[in-house]
């Protein structure tokens, strides 16, 4: 225990005000309201792969990890499409997802937001559209926002999402 | 040890066995020596091939006019031997290797759903790579098959899968997936359990389906290249590398030596960052939060050192055909050392908390084990092989440029359980970071890409490659205008799939996620 609390103690704090400061950080900030007045304090994301080639998931995994902890802004993943306000998806939409993304879209209760997140999801990306792919997610659900990328880095996610907590409505 | 002693061996062996050798070809695939069979012997080359003790490491096929070429690859003594046959298109009928060889039982049901190849005898009849996107009997990967596909209605959910289930008092079952409750690919778990208890798993794949041997076809090399790279994500580097080895070797391009260096410092790179968000997502799973946050914080680093060196977090599209696209920042020692030094302090203390643990061992030690008699049945390779007592590395045993000038060190253990394939993370993490010094002291200077040839003409070429996962081997024909014709990327997790359905047997339902890391298989690299 006690190396550990040694560890802990040397590692510090690494979160860190997100790159491009001004930028982001009065983003963040709204973000925050919007956040507070609109959706009672916390963004409830659900993340969809629907055929990506797992690295657009490796770089959501990363705003949990030390340097991004995205919890701080008051946005969490979910385990079910009835808790989130949120949909991200990554991947061009394979066929074989097709069908699970769309109802995993109509589980979700209103108002709900649409994050098509990569190449793939924007436009079916390397894999265009194809006998096994859809090409891109607005295909198959509404999409309030493209964020392009191959894979979107974690600050690239962050300012995707703060962009769409900007706009008015969902589609 | 000489390449190929025991092939004239095993040739008398198929003689004896009435297997008739068409052709013994050590050029066509080189380094791999092909065996040209008759149709007829397919099955019986595979009894005598298992009973040798060979690894089983891979299947294709590829439609050349009105023949199908099938092909499979063993492996021994690190050196590859390719079997290949030839069967009408209108009546694609084979023996099936899986009576012989239960590695080959997802990749014949693949190549059966794609073109429609029979294999006769083989167990399980049922569709693997298939779901409802495309009629039972079309072939994607005939030419006659549009690529856009010919059912351009919505298809729908894959409902009527046959799952084998078990009978009995308080057996119940336990359907997950494809969306799951965490951040990790789409795919269906059946499980079949009594109380706390896996009775049985079964693994459907196949939602990743992206159409990758289809739209291969056509391509250029670079094109390829770019495509092998987002087979999977998380071994851009191995799949790009093995893509582009296989092109090299069909079009006779040399890679200059300093290209070889950076491919391998690219590769050893790729294998440390996920290796080290693998430990951290194991201990997660287990409930070590510590861990995972100061294996997160590790990788964070190490990520923005690859996007500092190599202009990209995750490596992506920096291997290109002939060689690589960017050579190092002129700063790069000053970025590369400290990370080195730092991570290798940092996993010094971290590895010895976690080792003192005792509470992490009792979740990891026994948990998820597979035999080393399994592991050799199934073929597995990478930290799934190496924790079952698989002795074998891509980069020691069959040495590939520029690994065969250094001394390559590839970890071992026989427990078998997630405790020892979290340490062969740990093992192989020191490993390549002594790789990585050893490759940047002999850096040699020089070019960094060849041009591609303006002409290459219908050639193939075939590479295997150790990738961060395990052994990866890459098929390429190419026609007679250069491009790009066959294209079949084999990843790991074909094989590491049915090796997580052994090991969780037994297992508590609770700790499957965690078996289940500690494999971490790659679904975009099996479902193509
Ligand atoms: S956008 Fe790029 S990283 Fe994301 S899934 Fe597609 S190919 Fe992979």
């Amino acid at each position: 225990m006690q190396k550990i609390l040694r560890k802990i103690w040397q590692t510090g704090t690494l979160t860190e005000a997100p790159p491009a400061a001004d930028e982001i950080e009065a983003l963040g900030k709204e973000v925050k309201r919007i956040i507070d007045q609109r959706l009672g304090g916390s963004l409830a994301i659900r993340q969809v792969d629907t055929g990506s080639c797992n690295a657009c998931e490796l770089e959501i995994h990363a705003l949990g990890n030390p340097y991004y902890d995205i919890a701080r802004f008051g946005i969490h993943f979910v385990a079910s499409p009835r808790h989130a306000d949120l949909l991200l998806v990554t991947g061009p939409v394979s066929r074989h997802m097709e069908t699970a993304l769309r109802r995993t879209w109509r589980a979700m209760a209103n108002p709900r937001f649409v994050i098509a997140s990569g190449d793939c999801a924007c436009n079916g990306g390397e894999f265009g559209s194809n006998y096994a792919t859809c090409g891109g997610v607005s295909r198959v659900i509404p999409v309030d926002l493209h964020l392009p990328g191959c894979p979107p880095t974690p600050n690239d996610l962050m300012r995707g999402i703060l962009t769409l907590m900007r706009k008015e409505q969902p589609q | 040890m000489n390449r190929f002693d025991w092939l004239p061996g095993f040739i008398t062996l198929l003689a004896e066995e009435r297997v008739a050798i068409l052709h013994s070809d050590p050029i066509l695939l080189a380094p791999a020596h092909c065996l040209h069979l008759d149709a007829e012997d397919w099955g019986r080359a595979a009894r005598v091939a298992s009973a040798s003790g060979y690894r089983w490491a891979g299947l294709w096929g590829d439609p050349v006019d009105e023949q199908v070429r099938i092909y499979a690859v063993l492996a021994h003594e690190g050196d590859y031997l390719v079997l290949m046959t030839e069967v009408p298109l209108q009546a694609p009928v084979l023996a099936s290797h899986t009576p012989y060889f239960p590695a080959a039982d997802r990749l014949e049901r693949h190549l059966h759903d794609l073109l429609g190849v029979d294999f006769q005898d083989h167990p399980d009849a049922r569709r693997w790579t298939r779901h409802c996107a495309w009629p039972e009997d079309v072939y994607p990967l005939r030419s006659d098959f549009p690529v856009g596909g010919d059912s351009p209605k919505r298809a729908p959910a894959d409902v009527d899968y046959p799952f084998e289930r078990i009978l009995g008092n308080g057996v119940y079952e336990i359907p997950v997936g494809p969306v799951h409750a965490g951040i990790i690919e789409p795919g269906h778990f059946r499980f079949q359990a009594v109380g706390e208890q896996v009775l049985r798993l079964e693994a459907r794949l196949g939602y990743t389906h992206k159409g990758i041997e289809k739209i291969a076809v056509g391509r250029d090399a670079s094109g390829l290249a770019r495509l092998a790279g987002r087979v999977s994500g998380d071994s851009t580097v191995a799949h790009a590398w093995a893509a582009c080895m296989a092109m090299e070797r069909a079009a006779g391009v040399d890679v200059p030596p300093r290209a070889l260096h950076l491919r391998a410092l690219l590769a050893e790179c790729e294998r440390i960052a996920n290796h080290l968000g693998d430990i951290g997502g194991i201990c997660n799973d287990v409930g070590f939060a510590f861990a995972h946050q100061q294996f997160g914080r590790l990788r964070e680093q190490w990520l923005r050192g690859n996007l500092a060196i190599f202009g990209h977090r995750l490596l992506m599209d920096v291997i290109v055909p002939g060689g690589v696209c960017r050579d190092l920042p002129e700063q790069w020692e000053s970025i590369i050392k400290p990370q080195l030094s730092t991570l290798s302090r940092a996993l010094d203390d971290l590895l010895a908390i976690i080792d003192d643990h005792s509470s992490l061992e009792d979740r990891l030690v026994d948990t998820g084990f597979l035999t080393a008699e399994l592991a050799q049945m199934l073929g597995v390779t990478g930290y799934v092989g190496k924790a079952s007592g698989q002795d074998f590395d891509v980069r020691r045993d069959h040495g590939y440029a520029p690994y065969d000038g250094l001394e390559v060190h590839s970890p071992c253990r026989t427990q078998g359980d997630v405790a020892a394939r979290l340490q062969i993370r740990a093992d192989e993490i020191r490993d390549s970071l002594n790789l990585i010094n050893r490759l940047i002291q002999s850096l040699p200077a020089g070019p960094i890409a060849v041009d591609w040839p303006q002409s290459v003409r219908s050639s193939e070429g075939l590479a295997v490659v150790e990738g961060w996962r395990g052994e990866i081997t890459s098929f390429v024909r190419f026609d007679e205008d250069g491009r790009v014709a066959r294209f079949f990327p084999r990843d790991p997790s074909w094989f590491s799939l049915p090796a997580l359905e052994h090991l969780v047997l037994g297992n508590i339902v609770p700790d499957f996620p965690v078996c289940n890391k500690s494999v971490n298989i790659s679904y975009s690299g099996q479902d193509l």
